[in-house]
This record gives C-alpha cells, structure tokens and sequence, in this order.
C-alpha cells in the first residue's frame, strides 16, 4: 500500500546551489582552483540601472540626423607633445597577443582604425600585425615588461603604465602552458610549453613617489611625446586616481570588476574589486578636487556593451569608454553558430570562457594555428568597426535627445536611478525623486 | 671629449642631446657633470656613444640601453639600466634596487654592492657585481647570467625561470625552485669570460652556480607551498 504522507517538494539550497555544488565537486578532483577568462559573472548594479530624462520643457532637443553632436576626443594633452585625437570616445582595451591569437589582434586593429579610435597592446609585447593595422596604438607597459623594448615603446602613439585592472586588483597573471607557442615564447624570452606567471608589482618602482620617477623616465626616452597612461583596477578610485594624477598621468584608464581578463582565478574576479558603476564618481571627484577634470583623461572600461552605457559614463564624468569582452563578442567570440563546438567542451555559446585553454572555436583566445585561421582579420576588422560606429551613433541619439551638441556636455543632471543602490553609486536621483542616497536626506 | 653640464641644461638638455646626435656621428664620447643624483640620466640611448656620468645618479640611469657604453663614477639609484637591450653599464660604486631589472641584453657591472631585486625578471643580460645582492636578487630570472663575487641575501632565484647564476660568497637562503648546480666545463668558460669582460679579479674555480630545478614551470597543487 503506497505511502499516503505527504512530502514537500524537493527543493535545492540558495546557499549550495547547483553551480556552488558543481565546483566544490570539481575542486575535490582536481585540486586546482577553477581559472577562467572575462569579468565577474555575478548581477552588480551597472548601466541598465540608470535611465536618461531626455528633453522637455525645461531642455530643448537637437535634432537628429540634422544637428552636429560631436563625439571626437583628445586624451594626453597634459604633458605629451602629440596628444591622441580620436573620433570616437570608445577605445579598444589592452588585451595580449598570447591571449589573443595574431588574427585577433590585427582585426582590432583593423576595426578600431576604421572608426577612428586606438586600440592596445597587452602582455607579451606589440606585434608588427597590430602597430601595422593600427593607425592609434597605446602600447602598455606591465609589470612583466614580457617582450617590453624601447624601439616598441617610440613606435606606440602611447603608454599606458599597468597597475592594475578590474578583474583582479592587486593580481598578476598566468598563461597557461598550452598557450605558449615558439612566437609567443619567443617574444617573452621563455621556453615553449611553461605557464608564464605575469608579477602583479612593477619590477623596478613601488608606490606613487617611485612611479612619477618612472613616468619622467618614460617621458625622457620618448621626448616627452607620448602620452602616459595609468591603468588601476576599481579598488580605492578616489586615492588611485588621486595619487596617478600626482604621479603626472597625462590619462587614467579606470576598471571595473566586469572587466575581463585572459585568464584568472574564478574567486578573484568574482570577489575582489568593485563594480564599474561605484568607480566613476569618487574617480571623478579626485580629479574635480584637484582642478584636473577634463585636463587628466579619464577612461572607463568594465562592461561597456552599448551606447548607452557609453553616454552614461559620460554623463557621470567619462571622458571616453574602452571595450574588451564586447570588441571579441564582436569578432565572433561566444557565437551560437558555433554551438556545436562549445558542446564538445563542455559548455555554450554564451558562456565558454575557458580562454586559458586556448581550444577557442571562434579562433580568438587560442595560439592553435588551425582554430586561429578561422577568423578573418579584414571581415573581424569589419565587424568591430561596425559594432563601434552603432555604440558611437547610440550615444549621439541619447545626447541630442538631452540637448547636448557634444557627448561630452552629458552630466549627471540627466540621470536618474531605478535602484537605490544605484542611486548611491553613481550619485544621481532615485528615479521620481530628489533623493541621492548619502548626499540628502529629503 | 664633449662635456655637458646637468645642472646648467637639466636631465631634458642632456638626454634630447645625447638622442638627437646624427646616425653615424663622430661625437661619440661624452661626459655629464654636476649630476647631483639626477632621475633618468642618460637613458634610452640608442647609438654607440661612450657617456661617462660623473657623480651619483639617481633612479633609472642608462634605462634601456642600446649600444651605449655608460659608466657611472659613483653610486647608483633604482632600477639602473633596467630593460637594457645591448650595450655595457658600469657603475663604479654601489646600486640600489633592481638594478638591471627585466634587461634583454648587454653588460651590466656594478663594481661595488647592490641592493635588493638585483637582476629582477632578467630576459637575457649579462649582470656582474663585485659585491654582495641583497634579498630576491634574480627573482623570477628568466635568461642571462648574473655573477656575484660576494654573498647573497635570501630568496635567490626565487621563481627562477633559465637564468643562470654564479655566487662566490655565501647564499643566505635560496628562493623557491632555486638549486644549487653542477658547475661544468662550459659554466667555468662563461663565467671566466664575463669576469673578463667586467675586468673582475676573481677566480672562477670559487664560484657556485645556482639555476632553476623547473618544479614550477607547470602548477601542480602538490607544489602549492612553493607560490
């Protein structure tokens, strides 16, 4: 006779959920903590949480397709003698070749060339492809300083000093050993086949007295030409961008936790640093309190996928945007043609990230030369630039509908917030309110 | 031999005319006075010129040296000659930190002592000192040789990549994955010729070799301690 008690349904733990339970079981297994590529996974308050007012009695509209909205932008000109003028406020963020195949890295420069903006060089040194097809190269400079010379650091338009980024602050790095093929080995001056572990300190400078030191030295075997960035991951962005600005920064590159990384520890990119939304504003206020706003450049990356999130960064004080995981999705990173493929690993489109393994189907994140072939530079280059002028012209409808001529004349008077956490973060009103949560009590 | 006065042109006076000399010049040789401990002194030559720096310098002299012969008559900052490519740096007196830090090429002598992180992340350059190191000298070295007629502070080698080193003194503790190594024929002959090229005093016979035993080129959980 069948048991008539009732049971409750089964039910899963919030706390061990399915993924949790997936990863101590492979944890258990391997003995090696999970390592990945891209940005934190985990929902923050970003972008989406933020709405524009647009025009209205009180603001009077551009028309559009009609009236001029500029979008160009100059970065460097505090101290360099050849600032970078772009056309467009979105740059292509660093991202190495070694990571990245050759392939990828000529079609970002191809794309970004296109649409008259810069792209970057990342660990492991500039290769000819990339200075080639890049008619704006920022070359980083890293604590590694793998494949680092100065005849590179003259032909670069400029230099971004690397003291962080926002998928691990405070981290260095590791390519794992079946991404070191004889090129990559070679311009790092390491055997093939060994897991390059990147420093997370600069070699030769600690802290900011030391590093205006290595600015000036910089600025000395390049005459003072180029212009000098400082990229930070989003940890203290008042004092990071306090003290950069005091190092003498000609820009700063500001970096979000969504932003991505090649490869990293799972539990680094998910719990260390903050969202990209709560580094503007205290970023921003250093530069206001030291006179510098719009003098010193500020960049922000981490997560940036539209226009819009490129007209609210700078409407919260941005002066231009940089992209990374966006400009591969571009290129064909994660793409549902490919579904086929991401199965054979294990995964789906949309969510393979495994970019340390260098088995990338789409061709990107690999050294394989088979996989590598598959992506096109010219029509990758292609795509990138269309994706850029689309965020370009996304931005420019939002600013003509607030009235704005330039992009740049956006500000936080546009805004308003649909969360209260929001609200705090980017310091504009929750929305159907004047209230800014830590600013006002009303 | 041209002089130029630091304290007259500054290091921006120095460094634009030591860079702008025409390819092929016979200007060649060159002396920089009344350097006072100057930042950035003589760095990103790229000719063969003879520079001698007359005094103390300060952080970053001769920084990413090519083809420059540098000699510095005293006591040198952080990081001289970092990322040097080719060329020679000669320091007569003592280096502070990391000096040759993430050098590709060349010679580096340093005749006195140097400090901590001498030869950090080293990418090929030749590196002799007279003295001691200090602590984490060679540290995650990745190829080059650097020689050390003195002792060694703790951690040498540590994360040590196929630098080779040479101590003749003693080595207070070794980095991680950093040993002691069989010093063969051919360790001997390079070590006698860059204590020649450096016009060191030493007998090679003295000297111990240290180099990488390679547990940590591929992570393995059961080496975890030693990251």
């Amino acid at each position: 006779m069948a048991d008539k008690t009732p049971h409750t349904l089964p039910r899963k733990s919030a706390t061990f959920d399915d993924y949790t339970m997936s990863e101590i079981r492979r944890a258990a297994a391997t003995g090696i903590y999970d390592i990945r590529g891209g940005g934190a996974k985990r929902k923050v308050p970003n972008f989406d949480d933020l709405l524009f007012l647009g025009a209205s009695m009180s603001r009077y509209p551009l028309e559009g397709y009609r009236e001029a909205c500029g979008t160009n932008v100059t970065l460097g000109d505090r101290f360099a003698s050849k600032p970078i003028e772009l056309d467009i406020p979105i740059t292509i963020a660093g991202m190495s070749f070694g990571s990245l195949s050759a392939q990828a890295k000529e079609a970002l420069g191809r794309g970004a060339s296109i649409a008259g903006t810069s792209t970057t060089t990342g660990d492991g040194g500039m290769t000819p492809e990339e200075r080639g097809q890049s008619k704006m190269l920022v070359y980083q400079y890293l604590p590694s300083r793998y494949g680092m010379n100065p005849d590179d650091l003259r032909k670069a338009d400029a230099i971004e000093i690397v003291v962080g980024q926002g998928a691990k602050p405070g981290g260095g790095g590791m390519l794992l050993g079946q991404k070191i093929s004889e090129r990559v080995a070679e311009m790092r001056d390491l055997p093939m086949g060994i897991d390059q572990r990147s420093a997370c300190r600069h070699p030769d400078w600690t802290g900011p007295d030391d590093l205006e030191i290595k600015i000036q030295e910089l600025r000395e075997i390049t005459n003072w030409e180029k212009p000098i960035y400082i990229k930070i991951g989003g940890a203290r962005p008042y004092y990071d961008t306090a003290l950069s600005i005091k190092a003498g920064a000609d820009v700063i590159v500001l970096d979000g936790m969504q932003g991505g990384t090649a490869a990293t520890q799972e539990v680094f990119i998910e719990h260390v640093g903050m969202p990209t939304l709560a580094c503007i504003r205290p970023a921003v206020q250093a530069l206001q309190d030291m006179d510098m706003h719009r003098k010193v450049q500020l960049i922000v990356s981490g997560g940036i996928r539209n226009g819009a999130d490129v007209a609210k960064a700078l409407a919260l004080g941005a002066d231009a945007v940089s992209i990374g995981t966006a400009a591969l999705i571009a290129l064909g990173d994660n793409d549902p043609a490919l579904e086929a493929e991401y199965n054979k690993l294990g995964t789906t489109a949309g969510a393979y990230d495994d970019w340390q393994e260098g088995l990338d189907p789409a061709g990107i994140s690999t050294q394989d030369p088979e996989l590598s072939k598959r992506l096109d530079p010219v029509a990758g280059g292609r795509r990138l630039a269309n994706y850029l002028k689309v965020m370009a012209l996304e931005a420019q409808t939002i600013a003509r509908a607030c009235g704005k001529s330039h992009v740049h004349n956006l500000e936080p008077e546009d805004l308003v917030s649909l969360t209260i956490e929001a609200a705090a973060m980017a310091q504009v009103p929750l929305a159907g309110t004047d209230w800014i949560p830590g600013k006002n009590m009303s | 031999m041209a002089e130029l006065d630091l304290k007259d042109i500054g290091v921006r006076g120095v460094n634009s005319t030591l860079h702008n000399l025409p390819e092929g010049t016979n200007e060649v040789d060159w002396v920089i006075n009344n350097t006072n401990g100057q930042h950035a002194i003589a760095c990103g030559l790229d000719a063969p010129l003879n520079v001698v720096v007359n005094g103390h310098a300060g952080f970053y002299c001769g920084g990413m040296n090519q083809h420059a012969e540098i000699i510095i008559k005293g006591h040198a900052g952080v990081g001289t000659a970092e990322n040097m490519m080719s060329g020679m740096v000669r320091v007569t007196g003592n280096a502070s930190e990391s000096a040759g830090a993430t050098a590709h090429g060349g010679l580096l002598v340093i005749e006195g002592d140097a400090s901590s992180r001498c030869g950090i992340s080293m990418k090929g350059v030749d590196i002799v000192v007279g003295g001691s190191v200090g602590h984490m000298s060679a540290f995650m070295a990745q190829s080059g040789h650097l020689v050390v007629c003195g002792d060694a502070g703790d951690a040498l080698g540590d994360s040590i990549y196929e630098a080779i080193l040479f101590v003749r003194g003693k080595v207070k503790s070794l980095g991680a994955d950093c040993i002691e190594k069989e010093m063969r024929p051919e360790h001997l002959a390079k070590l006698k010729e860059l204590l020649e090229l450096a016009e060191m005093d030493a007998d090679p016979s003295e000297f111990k070799r240290y180099g990488s035993a390679r547990k940590l080129y591929n992570f393995d959980i059961d080496n975890v301690d030693a990251y």
